[in-house]
């Protein structure tokens, strides 16, 4: 008789563990897949793109009730776990019913932040996490609508981004005085801006919205400033909060996320966490990849390979931003320490900067041609001299390395 | 009006040297033309040098002025030409006619210059005509009436195949007379012909030399003063020849003595091994059939004139002269200096070869019907520019030429520019030293391909250049300008001419007019030629009086000149000495000189790629002992300067150069380089008798200069760099390539760039601790403009940017690798990326569903893509629909 091992939650995290998983250890445990979203687990990355109309929904299921079923994997759509039972190994539904279980994988994932400030819960208020409100949009992105984006990250400009190509007059508010501040620098961010405003966004930076303003529904963003942004509706996509508090009503320790050891358990060694929702080294991650890499440690864990150790995961941002190519990684920002190779051509909308410290690649932004962005997050990862290539580091392998060999 | 397409094959005469090559010119219809030398010409059989083969590639009209201008703004002809009539006619009703002077080209075509002589020296009443081959080839002229009493050039091309020994003095044939020179080298396998090159330094002639004679500068005189004693004391004097035919011989000899005794102090003065004299000297006494050549070596010298007669007399007192074979022959530097001569248009002639004696003022006169006729010489080319200088002259008109750069002491001369009240310039194209120096009128001429009329060669042929192209834009032969500012004088009945062949006809006339025999220059029997018949004018040799119209090989044979007396004058030379000895200040002799594949100041064959590979940078050439002393690399920088200017030019280290001279190439101009402007350098000193610069040997001195980066420019269209920059344009394939090198900042560079650029998409790489700055501009996706700059020797080669250069449209590859001065990289898959997680690209898909991967997950094994965030794995099972589909046919 196999161990029974639940994962609560079905989104990118658990299907990828639950894939390494049953290839390693086929039949050692029996698993059980619970989500509170009311369908199989899709790919969140696709959203954007769903919202963009550049795909349909059949295209960002990550995979069918055949391949679940055929991995010996039960799934349990539209159920929220509401409590945890540790001494009794032991959950509870919100229906009430109660699962016992051997092992235990938290995979919550995280929460959109809506902004503690006046009428951010009016109707006509959305977020932007889920499939649920992509369909909330898209009922209300009706040609000549008006919408207000608050948040200028990756979210929220996607969000822009697909509304404005709906035909949704959007404005775009941003707090800080530029775009993806943390993922890019301030020249990456402008030509951002430029690319976004070009698809027809309106983006106000070092705006602070104060209020949503509106009666029954939201009618309008007011900023600190006292300008009012007109719209039918709201997206807030100001970030994310890992949802942790079903571990820390369990008792399990929780600072930002579940807090978990190089082996993904958390503080009960039967009890683990992956993904956005687990908080390793004090890092919290919001991306795919780390979640992948922390799936597969955990899978060979589970399957009895107790060697397997997840050490972190050097961050690059590698995605399409509304169109455009956008990678960094590293260090990017120069200061006194460091010194930098700058490449820009205006005209094909390509910006690149590569930070140096002491021969080696400390950092990179690249936009609008990202295609050597994974050639420079491992020259960071690796920490080799560059000094013999610096003249062609900034063109790419193709020539750089040419050139070495 | 009805446009005839020129008839196929157009046979002209090339536009370069004096050799005066046939040129057959094939247009194709869209403004250029095929080349092919004309083997029916007796100059050249056939045979173009590199300049001439590239004319094809000099015709376009980017750099054209296409319409004239007054101040800086485009006007019609008629306000222009206004303009320039009223301007001199101020001038002269209140300074006199000598207040006004035209400076003239070795370029013009015969009837351009006959006009515009005919009007100075007839009818505005100065002599204050003069030229640029006051600087190329006035000793010789000078040489000539002293030896034969006429500026006559007594042999042909012919005697370079006939001779046994070919003496060139002063000459780097090689470069500049190929085609001639060539011939020599026939001649030498044909029949065993000897070449021997006397010269201060190793040229492309000399290396192929059978004798090379490296002497000291300025000592050629004693070379042939030396020559002329052995000639004596060797039974090699022509004693009945002399006796018969000539006069000075005794006092030419004992002066010679006094120079050149003998052999050893020949041997000393001129810095040569006496071996390698005597064995000169041997060879010219032994072998009867000689022909000395001689050119800018001879020419530009303040004691050019004895250099010529030291050279001649050694012809006269050996009998070798105008027979088949032997003779003293002076090779000219331009394709119608000659003709200038025959016009006398030079300030110390009159016409037709007639001076100011009070007879020939008053046979021209009588003949132009001239109302005001000069009755003086007039000002020479340096002492024009003096005056304009000081103020005497106040009204100019150059056509043709660009004295900014080439006259001596060319900074003073470009300063004295600016100073003129009415400065009128001629030219084709917009945009000259001499045009910037301040003109205010520019008259659009035709140019080569354009004009139509006659030129005559070294060898006193006369050829015509006819036009194969219409003329561009609004441009006018200069003879029409000429006339037609002659007419708003109020000379119009004198230059009511219908076109070239009605001004031939007269300048033919005047040759014969009472001559009867006096004047070497008589082309009587062309004074009747029909329009058609001038049309078709068969290359000639003049003399061609009436009576004898097919022309004359060889003078002087007969022993009969055109002295007083028909009798040839020897002449006693002075002491041969330098102008101005070196100093401790300027310890070096600066030689200057032109390069292979350049002319004069580039603006014709500064448009040929192919042209400029050659010296693509104005250079000087040093020593290697003297590089070394003064930390001077080959390729590195130097400043050469003289007391009258300086210049940066790229150090070619080279033993072609002996210690302590050096050597540059006149041809870079501001419009082309900076500062390398050689004319600057130049000190003013000329021979007293012909007014020629002395342009050979300037005291100067030497120190390397360093620049803070270095790089290049690709542009379309030439610009002048700013400040403390060393630069020079040559032509490439769509544009201009430029090596620089600069203390400038890369900012103040972009300046200069950007505001000759129209609105431009900028990419720039920029690494700034390495120095490292790179700027391409492109417009509507073709490069318009590239910049790179770095720190020496670590700049890629503008090479690696040509195939870019070249495209109309850079694609994505291109434009990528631009800034790493590469055109692509073969490595390079410019496909879009599809995944981008793990790089991959859509090319990498395509292959891989190609080779049976007909799933995501197929796709994801092999080649990893869509397996990490998967947002790429719609687009790959797109593809792989794509792909499955079959294509209908």
């Amino acid at each position: 008789m196999s161990e029974t091992l639940i994962v609560v939650g079905n989104g990118m995290a658990a299907t990828r563990f639950v894939d390494e998983l049953t290839q390693r250890a086929p039949s050692r445990y029996s698993v059980v897949v619970i989500g509170d979203e009311p369908r199989l687990s899709y790919n969140r990355v696709l959203l954007s793109s769903l919202l963009a109309d550049e795909i349909d929904e059949s295209a960002i299921e990550l995979k069918g009730q055949d391949w679940w079923s055929a991995r010996g994997a039960t799934t349990l759509t539209g159920q929220a776990v509401t409590s945890i039972d540790r001494e009794g190994g032991r959950l509870t539904l919100a229906n009430g019913a109660r699962l016992s279980y051997s092992k235990l994988v938290l995979a919550t994932g995280s929460a959109p932040i809506r902004l503690p400030k006046p009428g951010m819960n009016l109707p006509g208020v959305l977020t932007f996490r889920d499939l649920a409100d992509v369909e909330a949009m898209r009922a209300m992105m009706a040609p000549g609508a008006r919408a207000a984006v608050i948040g200028g990250g990756l979210l929220g400009i996607e969000a822009a981004y697909g509304l404005a190509k709906a035909g949704v007059k959007v404005t775009l508010i941003h707090l800080m005085d530029q775009l993806m501040e943390r993922q890019l620098d301030a020249r990456a961010g402008a030509l951002l801006k430029r690319a976004i405003e070009a698809k027809g966004v309106d983006v106000v930076l070092g705006a602070d919205a104060a209020a949503v303003v509106g009666e029954e529904r939201a009618r309008a963003v007011a900023l600190s400033d006292g300008r009012l942004i007109d719209a039918d509706f709201v997206v807030c996509a100001v970030g994310i909060r890992p949802r942790a508090q079903l571990a820390k009503d369990a008792g399990l320790a929780v600072n930002r996320g579940i807090v978990v050891d190089d082996g993904l358990a958390s503080s009960d060694p039967d009890i683990f966490a992956l993904g956005e929702c687990a908080e390793h080294r004090g890092n919290v991650y919001g991306l795919v990849e780390p979640a992948y890499e922390q799936a597969k440690i955990l899978a060979h864990r589970l399957a009895g390979d107790l060697a397997a150790s997840y050490l972190g995961s050097t961050l690059a941002t590698n995605l399409k931003v509304s169109g455009v190519n956008v990678f960094s990684a590293g260090q990017f920002i120069e200061n006194e320490s460091n010194d930098c190779l700058m490449l820009e051509d205006e005209g094909a909308g390509i910006y690149k900067k590569l930070v140096l410290r002491e021969g080696r690649l400390a950092g990179a932004v690249l936009f609008g041609d990202a295609a050597d962005g994974l050639w420079y997050l491992d020259l960071i990862r690796s920490g080799a001299d560059v000094s013999h290539m610096r003249d062609l580091l900034a063109f790419g392998p193709a020539l750089a390395l040419a050139q070495a060999a | 009006m009805n446009v005839h397409a020129p008839a196929p094959g157009v046979r002209t005469t090339c536009p370069y040297c004096g050799v005066g090559c046939g040129v057959v010119a094939t247009p194709d219809g869209l403004g250029g033309a095929a080349i092919a030398g004309d083997a029916s010409h007796p100059a050249n059989a056939g045979r173009l040098c590199s300049k001439g083969s590239a004319l094809g590639e000099t015709l376009g009209l980017e750099t054209r002025l296409l319409h004239p201008m007054i101040e800086g703004k485009r006007a019609s002809w008629a306000a222009a030409l206004d303009h320039v009539a009223d301007g001199f006619k101020r001038v002269i009703d209140r300074h006199g006619p000598d207040a006004v002077a035209f400076y003239l080209s070795g370029q013009l075509l015969t009837e351009d210059y006959y006009v515009a002589n005919k009007l100075m020296k007839g009818f505005i009443g100065s002599a204050n005509v003069d030229t640029n081959s006051r600087l190329c080839m006035a000793s010789s002229v000078a040489g000539h009436r002293l030896a034969f009493g006429s500026d006559t050039v007594p042999g042909c091309y012919e005697d370079l195949d006939e001779a046994d020994l070919l003496v060139l003095v002063g000459s780097n044939a090689a470069w500049c007379h190929p085609v001639l020179y060539q011939r020599m080298v026939r001649a030498r396998e044909k029949r065993g012909a000897r070449i021997v090159s006397i010269d201060v330094r190793g040229t492309a002639t000399t290396q192929t030399a059978d004798l090379a004679l490296t002497i000291r500068p300025g000592m050629d005189g004693v070379l042939f003063c030396g020559l002329l004693v052995h000639l004596a004391d060797s039974q090699g004097v022509d004693r009945a020849f002399v006796g018969a035919h000539t006069e000075n011989f005794d006092a030419a000899l004992s002066q010679a003595r006094l120079i050149a005794p003998d052999i050893a102090t020949a041997a000393g003065k001129c810095g040569v091994d006496t071996g390698a004299i005597a064995e000169f000297f041997d060879l010219w006494l032994r072998i009867e059939r000689v022909v000395t050549l001689y050119s800018q070596g001879v020419n530009q010298s303040w004691q050019g004139v004895d250099k010529v007669a030291a050279i001649v007399n050694c012809h006269l007192a050996s009998g070798r002269i105008g027979q088949i074979g032997a003779g003293p022959f002076s090779l000219t530097g331009q394709p119608n200096a000659m003709g200038g001569r025959e016009v006398g248009g030079l300030a110390n002639q009159l016409a037709a070869h007639m001076g100011f004696s009070p007879g020939d003022i008053n046979r021209v006169g009588r003949f132009w019907g001239a109302p005001r006729m000069a009755r003086t010489e007039g000002l020479k080319a340096v002492p024009m520019f003096e005056a304009i200088a000081r103020g005497d002259i106040k009204a100019l008109w150059v056509i043709g030429t660009n004295p900014a750069v080439s006259l001596p002491r060319a900074d003073d001369a470009r300063a004295a520019l600016s100073r003129l009240d009415l400065l009128v310039v001629s030219d084709n194209v917009r945009s000259t030293d001499t045009i910037e120096a301040g003109a205010h009128v520019l008259l659009p001429a035709a140019a080569w391909g354009e004009k139509d009329g006659t030129v005559t060669n070294s060898e006193r042929r006369i050829s015509r250049q006819r036009a194969f192209l219409p003329l561009a834009g609004e441009a006018k032969p200069d003879w029409w300008a000429a006339s037609e500012v002659a007419k708003r004088m109020g000379f119009g009945e004198a230059f009511d001419y219908s076109g070239p062949a009605d001004i031939f006809r007269e300048h033919a006339a005047l040759s014969g007019f009472e001559n009867d025999g006096a004047r070497s220059f008589d082309i009587g029997a062309l004074a009747e030629l029909s329009d058609a018949a001038y049309d078709a004018l068969a290359p000639l040799q003049w003399p061609a009086p009436l009576g004898a119209p097919h022309g004359r090989a060889r003078l002087f044979g007969d022993g009969r000149f055109f002295t007083p007396f028909r009798r040839a004058r020897f002449a006693a030379i002075e002491e041969p000495a330098l102008a101005v000895a070196p100093t401790v200040e300027f310890p070096f002799l600066l030689n200057t000189g032109r390069v292979r594949d350049q002319w004069h100041t580039m603006t014709r064959t500064g448009l040929s790629p192919r042209l400029a590979g050659h010296a693509p940078d104005p250079f000087v050439e040093v020593n290697p002992a003297d590089a070394r002393r003064l930390d001077l690399v080959d390729g590195g920088f130097a400043r050469v300067a003289t007391a009258y200017g300086s210049a940066v030019l790229r150090v070619a280290v080279t033993e072609a150069q002996v210690p302590g001279r050096i050597f540059a190439p006149i041809h870079w101009s501001d419009a082309t380089a900076g500062p390398a402007r050689i004319g600057a350098l130049v000190h003013g000193f000329t021979d007293s008798v012909s007014g020629q610069p002395d342009s050979k040997a300037v005291p100067a001195r030497l120190a390397s200069v360093s620049y803070a980066a270095h790089g290049f420019i690709l542009a379309r269209n030439t610009l002048r760099l700013p400040g403390d920059s060393a630069w020079a344009w040559s032509a490439i394939e769509g544009g201009y390539a430029a090596r620089i090198a600069t203390n400038e900042s890369y900012a103040a560079l972009v300046e200069a760039l950007g505001e000759n650029l129209r609105p431009a998409e900028q990419a720039r790489y920029n690494d700034p601790r390495r120095g490292t700055f790179r700027a391409a501009w492109i417009v509507a996706g073709r490069l318009e403009t590239i910049l790179f700059l770095g720190p020496e020797g670590e700049i890629p080669p503008w090479s690696g940017l040509s195939e870019s250069w070249g495209l109309e449209r850079l694609d994505a590859a291109a434009r990528r690798f631009l800034l790493a001065g590469r055109s692509a990289s073969a490595n390079f898959d410019a496909s879009p990326t599809i995944c981008a997680c793990f790089g991959v690209k859509s090319r990498a898909i395509l292959m891989a569903i190609a080779d049976g991967a007909n799933s995501s997950d197929a796709i994801g094994a092999r080649l990893k893509a869509g397996t990490n965030c998967g947002s790429c794995l719609p687009e790959v099972k797109r593809m792989i629909a794509m792909a499955a589909t079959p294509v209908e046919v």
